[in-house]
């Protein structure tokens, strides 16, 4: 009887789903409640967990609750500790989630928010969340090794070797595009500036206060620096508004570029417990709030979507970023429905705390279900607010001029109704002064939040308020990012470098560390410069490398989670893995290709170079350059994108000869030839009771 | 029911904990009496510290997505 209510529930679920994907794809032209794009989505990750997650964890990969974990086999209350299954969900998903599902879906937002939605909703079921499990899985079975290790020991030391090269490229286009995302939500904001600038004192004292104060209390800390984040936002607004404070804290793109350049340098030289901890303290937890707050607004102010479904940028013209539906909407939605970089924590901390195996079906693709429903509020976020003031804050200055009025003019020529008394008084209501081509992902967002939480409280006095905290919410987190990945990618370059140079490797050496320190920081911070000055906004040209360089991480491990299915003998399955691996390399390769060989110049690196070769040589200037040596400049940092995008291809596809020269093996094996630990029994203790 | 609601709250403050890299030290504790017993061990403080420094001190370790 019991089973006969369970399948009539999830016949209901399936129903209600199907009317919500109707009901949404009938009303064209209309704009419709964005809770049907919450119903829709919430009954595909229902059936998605329900039955497709335990096809996996049964069938595919027969997790196994009497097999010994990590988190027992080496516990040590320290780095294994056998973790309760939802405290250790809210690590994972607290770990995973970041500014990549935020930004990503507002970018797409401008081919109209229906693609964006069927991509992650698709992407997440057959791509992202099987990733997340499978490596979970692989990393658990042995022992909770990261994926360079995994790679290494399944595919062989050569493609480990290639794969770390591909981690530190990753990084330092990751850190470059976060920093311009900062960087473009605070230029010319002296309210957004000086809130940001005020968490460094505020990050420090909690510092001091946790290490010498009282150490170790993180919740009393965390409670008094998030007063002093809102008085920060508060004096924000006092220090916009007066004349000298005001002008203090006004900075151009390129002010602000410096400014974090050796920002990033110095924090990730400091101790840890001084800056950096404290403020993941503030970043973390203001982060799941904020994501828990906006579910909240979502599900109760039910904004409606003001964004078409579809809009005529479908077929590359748009002027967020250019390129056409295929590839490129498939790597510009990273996180939120595939992210190779969850494919680092799945094998980082959470395998050696895991209690069961069974509960990595909960952790891993459950908690990229979540994700991939953060990445639908963001789309909903960036589809509730007009259409029109969309593109005037994410279209290039080049595209629509740096006024209003000339900003009004070119977004309604592409047909969406907008004046420029409505964009002057969205810049009035969220307190800026202009919110033109604020590309990069932020602001937007900031803005259709401030609309959804402004609805809950506050009203229209409070959404300078709300668009602030929005932007303090995102520029924290990054600054994180940018700390916490300066050091990493320190640590990964000294390891690199050591293969040369032996004195580079010592860790505790300060000269070498120095060096390798700034050499990361040059990295990175030549990318977010070249970005800042491009008048094409930056994001044109670093979102896609960055898109392609996680959508390779991806590949790679999905073609690693391919590798050891067929290892484990269970071929039958192995389509589970196999086709989100092919999905991915098309859309990877294909978007790394146009993007060096495209003839259009706004999407081909090649091609723009040679405009400019072109103008060069009839002695002719094209904007932004103002000299023949800035041409040259110009020039340069084309064939180095292009020539980075080259490196992702060429990563991926050795990667994928090491992949298929590794299947050929194993089925040639009459046995299975995986190198996970040997079966070991859970203590008796350890095993679940029911 | 009151019984379920402070072991709810234990929980929530785990995992807020755990989000930043913090595990339970009374597991540590018992883990160290049970199998380790008459060893040194760590007080809160140098736990505490122990633990920051492992989460973020480096050794190359990506700890957080994008």
């Amino acid at each position: 009887m019991n089973r006969l209510y369970s399948k009539m529930g999830w016949l209901a679920l399936a129903l209600l789903g199907a009317f919500a994907f109707g009901y949404i794809g009938l009303q064209r032209g209309e704009s419709i409640s964005a809770i049907w794009i919450v119903i829709a989505a919430v009954c595909v990750y229902l059936i998605a967990y329900r039955f497709y997650s335990l096809y996996i964890s049964d069938k595919v990969l027969g997790l196994d609750a009497t097999r010994m974990t990590p988190a027992y086999k080496y516990n040590d209350g320290l780095d294994y500790v056998p973790t309760n299954k939802n405290v250790l969900f809210g690590h994972h998903f607290a770990a995973i989630a970041g500014a990549g599902p935020l930004v990503g879906p507002v970018l797409a937002a401008q081919m109209g928010y229906l693609p964006g939605m069927l991509w992650i909703l698709a992407g997440v079921v057959f791509a992202g969340a099987v990733q997340d499990l499978m490596v979970l899985f692989i990393s658990t079975r042995r022992d909770g090794r990261s994926l360079g290790d995994l790679i290494k020991s399944e595919l062989g030391p050569v493609p480990g070797v290639i794969a770390l090269f591909g981690t530190f490229m990753i990084m330092v286009i990751i850190l470059a595009v976060l920093a311009l995302i900062v960087v473009k939500a605070l230029a010319e904001s002296p309210w957004g500036t000086f809130t940001v600038a005020v968490t460094i004192p505020i990050a420090l004292f909690m510092g001091v206060y946790t290490r010498y104060l009282r150490p170790g209390r993180i919740g009393e800390i965390s409670l008094i620096g998030f007063v002093l984040l809102m008085l920060a936002i508060v004096g924000g607004q006092y220090v916009q508004e007066h004349p000298v404070l005001g002008a203090m804290f006004t900075f151009t793109g390129k002010e602000l570029t410096w400014m974090l350049i050796g920002y990033g340098f110095i924090a990730s030289v400091l101790p840890v417990w001084l800056l950096l901890a404290p403020r993941d303290y503030l970043s973390t937890f203001l982060k799941i709030g904020t994501i828990v707050g906006l579910a909240l607004g979502i599900v109760f102010v039910a904004p409606e979507l003001k964004m078409p479904a579809f809009t005529q940028f479908m077929d590359g013209s748009g002027p967020v970023w250019s390129g056409s539906l295929f590839p490129f909407l498939f790597i510009t939605i990273a996180c939120g429905a595939v992210s190779g970089f969850h494919a680092l924590i799945a094998s980082g901390t959470t395998p050696k705390l895991l209690e069961n195996e069974r509960h990595a079906r909960f952790i891993g693709y459950g908690a990229m279900l979540m994700e991939s429903f953060v990445a639908i509020m963001a789309l909903i976020a960036a589809s509730c607010i007009e259409p029109g003031v969309y593109f005037a804050m994410n279209s290039p200055a080049a595209l629509i001029g740096t006024t209003v009025d000339s900003a009004a003019q070119a977004v309604s020529q592409w047909g969406f109704y907008v004046t420029p008394e409505m964009l002057a008084q969205v810049a009035k209501d969220v307190g800026e002064h202009s919110i033109i081509s604020r590309a990069g992902g932020a602001p937007t967002l900031a803005v259709g939040m401030a609309h959804i939480l402004s609805s809950i409280g506050g009203g229209k006095v409070m959404m300078a308020f709300w668009y602030h905290f929005a932007i303090l919410f995102e520029a924290l987190f990054i600054l994180t990012a940018v700390d916490a990945g300066t050091r990493a990618g320190r640590f990964m370059l000294q390891d690199l470098l050591g293969t040369f140079v032996p004195s580079m490797r010592k860790i505790d050496s300060l000269p070498a560390s120095l060096v390798a320190t700034a050499l990361c920081v040059a990295g990175w911070g030549y990318f977010l410069y070249q970005g800042v000055v491009d008048p094409l906004g930056g994001i044109n040209t670093l979102w896609p490398l960055f898109g392609i360089s996680n959508q390779m991480l991806a590949g790679i491990a999905l073609i690693l989670a391919t590798c050891v299915l067929f290892k484990m003998k269970r071929d039958r399955f192995a389509w589970v893995t196999i086709v989100p691996t092919v999905w991915i390399l098309v859309c990877t390769l294909t978007a790394g290709w146009q993007k060096i060989f495209d003839a259009n110049p706004r999407v081909g690196f090649l091609t723009h170079a040679g405009k400019y070769q072109a103008a060069l040589a009839d002695g002719k200037l094209l904007a932004p350059a103002k000299s023949a040596a800035q041409m040259q400049q110009i020039i340069f940092n084309d064939y180095l994108d292009a020539g980075l995008a080259a490196f992702f291809i060429l990563v991926l596809l050795s990667i994928l000869g090491f992949g298929i020269k590794t299947v050929l093996a194993a089925r040639a094996a009459n046995k299975p030839s995986t190198s996970e630990t040997p079966f070991e029994a859970l203590p008796a203790s350890a095993l679940p009771s029911a | 029911m009151l019984e379920e609601l402070s072991k709810a709250g234990r929980y929530l403050g785990q995992t807020m904990r755990l989000m930043v890299g913090l595990p339970e030290y009374g597991t540590y504790v018992t883990h160290m009496e049970n199998t380790h017993p008459g060893e040194p061990m760590m007080s809160y403080e140098e736990f505490f510290k122990e633990r920051q420094e492992a989460r973020y001190g480096g050794n190359g370790r990506v700890g957080r997505c994008c």
